[in-house]
């Protein structure tokens, strides 16, 4: 028989953890729901398609669109070949396994340290040579994102087993050649999701812009794109919210990045599934 | 016996401070088949992969003596080219994750080979040499990772066979298969006889008696006796080959 004042208690507990676990679930969907229900409405062709003018009163976010996808597109494509030649390196060519130890640990502990402290170095680093610019920004966002995309790809480079790469040595072929056929495609996988995760961290980035990149909203010509300042959106929710009072199109941006954000979970779901399946054949 | 191939001379080899071969010497002749058997442990499968090299993988490796591959040493010519020259087939079978037709090809190709006609060539005739050119031949775009265990190392095999080697190393190739994929791949090794020089490590030494022209008992690192299969398992010249073969231990 359980007592009284157990019975209480476990009771307790119980409606304790439901309740938990009920505001957890709340507190989620307010937040998501909120965000929407303010943010769609102020979504119109109109915003997403023209550029902020102080002459005629217009507020477009088409330049902050653009500038994310700048960003994004020219951080990848440094830090990609950056972060998958250091994984290589470190996991297939590397001998000094203390030297391994300290670049891992380094990357790890890059990769707790706040974006603020990225982008003030970012700004003595970048934007006091190159100015401050898209450019500037997604250099900085190189260095944020240089430990994730290294990381994931050599914990991929780990899983891909000995025998593969020792059968293709008994052919008689290279180092490069072994890596480049039989190791490199093993791991795209860890490539893939790392990418997947800088852009989500990218696309949420906005203290290490702040200082980087600047808060232009101009529509520049494609080749000047990174040469010039620029807003992503979140820089641009910022400042829409806090600067100029406009609180209807900061929720607008704020839906978009949240759409985007749940679109780029996803894919990251998605591309594990599709590897996790491929791989058990 | 036939001329040897691969001479081997005073070999030692050291993982770190153990030493896993103790003065190895013996020659391998010519198209036949050489067994190498023994307790797990005993050196055979170190031994198999010193023949092209495959131990320069394992960190904390020294070797002295000499091995010579055509009466050269094969410390001193390219590891690549060895490795062309003497190819390997593994315990596990290890097919890569892309098509049949790319697995075969991918040693040709390693060599330089582009052209597409060529390479369809060599990859049905290294299909066929390895007995499994009618199972695969309408699905060689297929993964074949998607074929079991007797078949995959059957095309580990032909894989193998691509690159035209001159011997075929075979570290206990059997021992993941199933008993009638084991003998489709022992009547294999007899049939490449007439072509390669084969070196196979066996833990089965029924299988031994069965393919093997001459037999090497390895144990704790030392060649304790090498000789014609027939002799050494019907008047083994060491107490301990006997008592081995006789199943006292091992």
């Amino acid at each position: 028989m359980i007592s009284n004042r157990r019975r209480l208690f476990l009771w307790t507990v119980r409606g304790g953890m439901y309740l938990a676990a009920a505001l957890t679930g709340i507190l989620t969907l307010f937040l998501v729901g909120y965000v929407m229900a303010k943010g769609i409405p102020n979504i119109t062709w109109q915003l997403i398609s023209t550029k902020p003018s102080y002459l005629s009163g217009n507020i477009g976010i088409l330049p902050d669109i653009l500038n994310t996808l700048y960003v994004v597109i020219a951080s990848l494509a440094i830090v990609l070949p950056l972060g998958v030649g250091a994984a290589v390196y470190l996991t297939e060519y590397a001998s000094s396994k203390r030297l391994v130890g300290v670049i891992e640990y380094a990357a790890e502990a890059l990769s707790g340290i706040p974006s603020i402290i990225y982008g003030l170095v970012g700004m003595l680093m970048f934007s006091n040579n190159f100015g401050t610019c898209l450019l500037s920004g997604a250099l900085t966002l190189v260095i944020m994102n240089l430990p994730t995309i290294m990381r994931n790809t050599q914990e991929s480079l780990k899983t891909v087993p000995q025998a593969y790469r020792e059968g293709a040595f008994g052919l008689g072929a290279g180092k490069w050649r072994v890596v480049r056929t039989v190791v490199l495609p093993g791991c795209i996988d860890g490539v893939l999701t790392g990418c997947i995760l800088s852009v989500g961290r990218i696309l949420g980035e906005s203290a290490a812009l702040l200082f980087t990149a600047g808060f232009a909203h101009a529509l520049n010509g494609f080749w000047d794109g990174l040469s010039s300042a620029g807003a992503t959106l979140t820089v641009a929710l910022y400042v829409y919210a806090k600067e100029q009072g406009e609180f209807g199109v900061a929720f607008a941006i704020a839906a978009i990045l949240m759409v985007l954000s749940l679109l780029i979970n996803l894919a990251a779901v998605l591309v594990t599934k599709y590897f996790q399946r491929r791989n058990a054949v | 016996m036939n001329r040897p191939v691969i001479t081997v001379n005073g070999l030692n080899l050291w993982y770190g401070q153990t030493q896993a071969l103790k003065n190895i010497s013996l020659d391998i002749p010519e198209k036949s088949i050489t067994a190498l058997i023994g307790p797990s442990g005993c050196g055979k499968s170190t031994f198999l992969k010193t023949l092209n090299r495959m131990n320069d993988l394992v960190p904390g490796v020294r070797i002295t003596g000499s091995v010579c591959y055509e009466g050269q040493d094969i410390f001193e010519t390219n590891v690549n080219q060895l490795r062309k020259e003497v190819g390997m087939v593994f315990q596990k079978p290890n097919p890569f994750p892309m098509s049949i037709y790319n697995n075969i090809a991918y040693g040709p190709r390693t060599h330089g080979i582009t052209n597409r006609q060529e390479l369809d060539e060599i990859v049905e005739k290294a299909l066929r040499g390895a007995a499994i050119w009618d199972e695969v031949k309408d699905r060689l775009k297929k993964n074949a990772l998607g074929l079991s265990g007797g078949p995959q190392q059957r095309l580990c095999i032909a894989r193998a066979l691509a690159v035209q080697p001159k011997v075929l190393l075979m570290d206990e190739p059997t021992s993941a298969l199933d008993p009638i994929a084991t003998s489709r791949i022992e009547d294999l090794v007899m049939e490449l006889k007439s072509q390669y020089t084969i070196v196979i490590v066996t833990h089965n030494m029924q299988q031994a008696v069965r393919i093997s022209d001459q037999t090497a008992f390895f144990l704790l690192g030392d060649l304790v006796e090498y000789a014609e299969t027939e002799k050494l398992f019907s008047q083994p010249g060491d107490k301990r080959t006997e008592e081995y073969i006789t199943g006292r231990f091992g």
